[in-house]
C-alpha cells in the first residue's frame, strides 16, 4: 500500500481510538445498548408466557353435558371444576384481571342438539358460550385449550397428537429449523449493524473535514487524491467493520435470550419446535464467507457514504443524504423474508448490497456455492474501486471541495 | 537575481448562483475574479500582491497553491506548470492562509509529523527541524496540547509552521498578519524576513500598506483582477507614498467610483 495511503489509515484511527467519547459511541454503545434492549425484551417476553402459567384456573361450567365432562376434566388436571349456572353479573366480574376464572356455558339440550344435527334434516348446531379475560393468561391459556377440544369434537379422527414421548411429526432437522430462522433475520441485522456503524463515522470523515476547513490543508500537500480517497475508504471501513462486529456481539449473546423457549411450557400446550434450533450450526469456512462477505458489504457502504459525505457541504447534510440510501439498503435486508431461496442466477451477484446479502442468505441456510460468494466479492471490491476513482475526481473539484 | 515564479496569463472566473446574484444585485452569470494576469518573482525576495478585497489576490494565490485551476494560462514554478504538474508543484510550496485549519483533535507535535510524513521526509530530519521550529516559535511549550485547546496565536503559529515542514524555497502567505495579535503578526513579520535573509521566495497578499512597504522587495497592484502596476517600491510609487500611488490607481481605473 502506498505510503501516504498508510498515512491517512492511521490518522483516521488515531482520531478515531483517540476520542473516547466517539470510540465509545460507535464501537462500545452500540453492541451494549442492542445487548441490553435484546435482553431485556426477552425477559420481558418469557415472563409474558410464562406468567400465570401454574395458577389454578376455576371453570364455571352451565348445563354440563354428560357427553363432555370426562374431555374437559382431562385437559388440565388443576383446574377446578364447577358446575354451575352463571348470569351476567357474573361474567360481568370478569373483567378483574386478577380473577383466575372463566365461565362456560352449553345450552340444556347440547347432546340432544349435536344428535339432532346429523339427522337427515339437520337443525342448527348449538353454541357453546366461554366467557374469559384475555389479559389473564392462565385464563387464556385454559379458553385455548377448550376452544381447541371444541373444534375437534365430533371429528372422525386427530392429526398429530404425538402418541409416545418425543414423537416428531416435522421431520426437518434441528439444523435446518434453525439455518431458515437465522437466514431469514440476520443478513438484516447484519447489513443494518454495519451501516449505522458506517454512519456514525462516515459522514464527519469527509463532510466534516470540509465543514471545519482542514481537507483544504490535506489538499495542499503533495500527497495524490487517489492516496487520500483509498486512505479515507479503506479506514472508513475498518472502524465501520468494529462497530459492526460489536453490535453483532451484541446480538448474539442476546437473540437467544430473546427467543428462547421457556423452561417449562404450560401444561396442555404442545409444540413440536425443538429447543436448541437457535444454537449456530455453522462451520470455519461459513465464518470465513461471512467475514470476507461482511468486510466487503463495509466497504462498498464506506465508499457510498463517502462519496455522499463529499458531496455534502456540511455533516448535517451529509446525514440528511444518506437517508433515501439507507432506505435502499434496508429494502434490500428485508428481501430474504419474501423469498424461500437464494437466486441461481449469477447476474444477480453483481447488485451491490443485494449481493451480499444474499451470499449471507445462503450461509446461513447452509446453502452455500461458491460461484455468488466470488462474484460478490469481485464485484464490491470492483465497486470500492470506482469509488475511490469518483472521490479522487471529487478532491481534485474546486467545485465541490470549496463550495460554499 | 533569478526568476522562481513566472505567472502568464492567468485568469479566473466564477459562476454565480441565484442566490449570489440577489447578494450582488446583478444578472451577471459569472464574475471574474482574475483578468490575464502576468508577473514574475525572483528567488530571496518577498513579493507583495497588493489590493483591496474582492480584487483577486486569494484566487491567484489559491491557484499558485493549485487548489484551485486556472480557466486560462499557467504559472511555473521552478519550472513545474500549476496546471499539468501540480503534485510537483504543492511538493515545492508552503501554503499558509486562515482558510486552512488544522484538526482540532491533534496535538502540534502529532501534526508535525502526520504533516512531513505526507512530503516524504526522513524521521530524522522530521525530529531536527521540528525542534527547531518549536522553538523559535516557542511552540514546545505546547507540543502535546490539542489544537483545541491552544490559544488563537499559538493556533496561527501552529499553522504557520506546518506549512513549512518540509523547508520549501517558495512560500505563499494570504494575508499572513489577518486576525493576528500585535505580538503574533510582530513574530510572523520578523520570521518572513528571516526566511528571505535564509534564500526563500515569499509571494503574499495584503490590504496593508505598511506590511508591503516593510517587508516587500517588489510589489504588484492588483484592482479588479488586473495587475495595474508591477515592479519594485520606487518603480510602483514614482516619488509619491504607496497609499497616495495605490488610490491614484484606483481612481484611474474605477474612474472614481469608491
Amino acid at each position: 500500500m502506498k505510503s501516504n495511503t498508510l498515512t491517512i489509515i492511521k490518522k483516521e484511527f488515531a482520531r478515531f481510538f483517540g476520542d473516547r467519547q466517539l470510540l465509545f459511541t460507535a464501537v462500545i454503545m452500540p453492541g451494549l445498548i442492542i445487548y441490553l434492549v435484546y435482553s431485556l425484551m426477552g425477559s420481558g417476553i418469557q415472563k409474558m408466557v410464562t406468567e400465570g402459567a401454574n395458577d389454578v384456573v376455576t371453570l364455571r361450567v352451565e348445563n354440563m353435558p354428560a357427553s363432555m365432562a370426562p374431555m374437559i376434566k382431562a385437559i388440565d388436571s388443576s383446574m377446578v371444576i364447577v358446575d354451575q349456572p352463571f348470569d351476567d353479573a357474573e361474567i360481568k366480574l370478569l373483567e378483574d384481571k386478577e380473577l383466575n376464572l372463566v365461565l362456560l356455558r352449553f345450552p340444556a339440550d347440547f347432546d340432544q342438539r349435536i344428535v339432532q344435527h346429523q339427522d337427515s334434516v339437520p337443525k342448527p348446531l348449538p353454541n357453546v358460550e366461554i366467557y374469559y379475560n384475555s389479559t389473564n393468561n392462565a385464563a387464556s391459556r385454559v379458553y385455548l385449550m377448550l376452544n381447541t377440544m371444541l373444534n375437534n369434537y365430533g371429528r372422525p379422527f386427530t392429526v398429530n397428537v404425538p402418541q409416545q414421548e418425543g414423537q416428531r411429526f416435522d421431520q426437518a432437522s434441528d439444523e435446518s429449523i434453525g439455518a431458515m430462522i437465522w437466514s431469514k433475520i440476520l443478513p438484516m441485522v447484519i447489513i443494518m449493524m454495519l451501516f449505522s456503524g458506517v454512519m456514525a463515522i462516515a459522514p464527519s470523515a469527509i463532510a466534516g473535514e470540509k465543514e471545519r476547513g482542514t481537507i483544504a490543508t490535506l489538499l495542499v500537500t503533495p500527497m495524490r487524491r487517489n492516496e487520500l480517497a483509498l486512505g479515507k475508504i479503506i479506514s472508513l471501513s475498518c472502524i465501520a467493520l468494529l462497530s459492526g462486529i460489536s453490535s453483532f456481539i451484541g446480538i448474539a449473546l442476546s437473540l437467544p435470550k430473546m427467543i428462547q423457549q421457556p423452561e417449562s411450557m404450560p401444561e396442555g400446550i404442545h409444540t413440536d419446535v425443538p429447543g436448541d434450533i437457535f444454537g449456530f450450526h455453522y462451520g470455519t469456512s461459513d465464518y470465513l464467507v461471512l467475514l470476507l462477505v461482511i468486510f466487503a458489504s463495509v466497504l462498498i457502504m464506506a465508499s457510498a457514504v463517502s462519496l455522499l459525505s463529499a458531496l455534502a457541504k456540511d455533516v448535517k447534510s451529509a446525514g440528511t443524504m444518506v437517508v433515501p440510501f439507507m432506505l435502499v439498503v434496508m429494502v434490500a435486508g428485508l428481501m430474504p423474508m419474501f423469498q424461500n431461496s437464494v437466486s441461481e442466477n449469477l447476474a444477480v451477484y453483481l447488485i451491490p448490497f443485494f449481493n451480499s446479502i444474499e451470499v449471507m442468505t445462503a450461509v446461513f441456510a447452509h446453502n452455500l456455492k461458491w460461484m455468488p460468494v466470488i462474484i460478490t466479492l469481485a464485484a464490491n471490491v470492483a465497486y470500492a474501486g470506482v469509488a475511490v476513482w469518483v472521490l479522487t475526481r471529487m478532491f481534485n473539484s474546486e467545485k465541490i471541495m470549496f463550495s460554499k | 537575481m533569478s526568476e522562481i515564479l513566472r505567472v502568464e496569463g492567468l485568469s479566473k472566473s466564477f459562476k454565480l448562483s441565484r442566490k449570489q446574484q440577489k447578494i450582488e444585485r446583478t444578472n451577471r452569470k459569472s464574475i471574474v475574479a482574475v483578468d490575464n494576469l502576468s508577473f514574475t518573482a525572483n528567488r530571496g525576495e518577498i513579493f507583495g500582491l497588493l489590493g483591496p478585497n474582492g480584487a483577486g489576490k486569494t484566487t491567484t494565490l489559491r491557484m499558485l497553491a493549485t487548489l484551485i485551476a486556472p480557466d486560462k494560462g499557467d504559472a511555473f514554478i521552478e519550472d513545474s506548470s500549476i496546471v499539468s504538474q501540480p503534485e510537483q508543484v504543492r511538493a515545492k510550496i508552503g501554503f499558509l492562509t486562515s482558510e486552512l485549519k488544522l484538526e482540532d483533535f491533534f496535538t502540534p507535535n502529532y501534526l508535525f509529523d502526520f504533516f512531513s510524513h505526507l512530503y516524504g521526509i526522513e524521521p530524522e530530519v522530521i525530529a531536527q527541524r521540528k525542534a527547531k521550529l518549536f522553538e523559535r516559535f516557542g511552540i514546545d511549550k505546547f507540543a502535546e496540547v490539542k489544537v483545541a485547546n491552544l490559544s488563537t496565536g499559538m493556533k496561527q503559529k501552529t499553522s504557520l509552521v506546518i506549512s513549512l515542514v518540509h523547508d520549501p524555497d517558495f512560500i505563499i502567505f494570504d494575508e499572513p498578519t489577518n486576525g493576528l495579535d500585535v505580538l503574533t503578526a510582530r513574530t510572523v513579520t520578523d520570521y518572513l524576513q528571516e526566511l528571505r535573509e535564509q534564500g526563500k521566495t515569499i509571494i503574499l497578499s495584503t490590504h496593508i500598506f505598511s506590511l508591503v512597504e516593510k517587508l516587500c522587495d517588489r510589489v504588484g497592484v492588483i484592482i479588479d483582477g488586473r495587475m495595474i502596476a508591477c515592479g519594485t517600491l520606487e518603480e510602483v510609487c514614482s516619488g509619491m507614498t504607496l497609499e497616495d500611488r495605490f488610490f491614484e490607481m484606483y481612481k484611474e481605473v474605477k474612474g472614481g467610483e469608491e
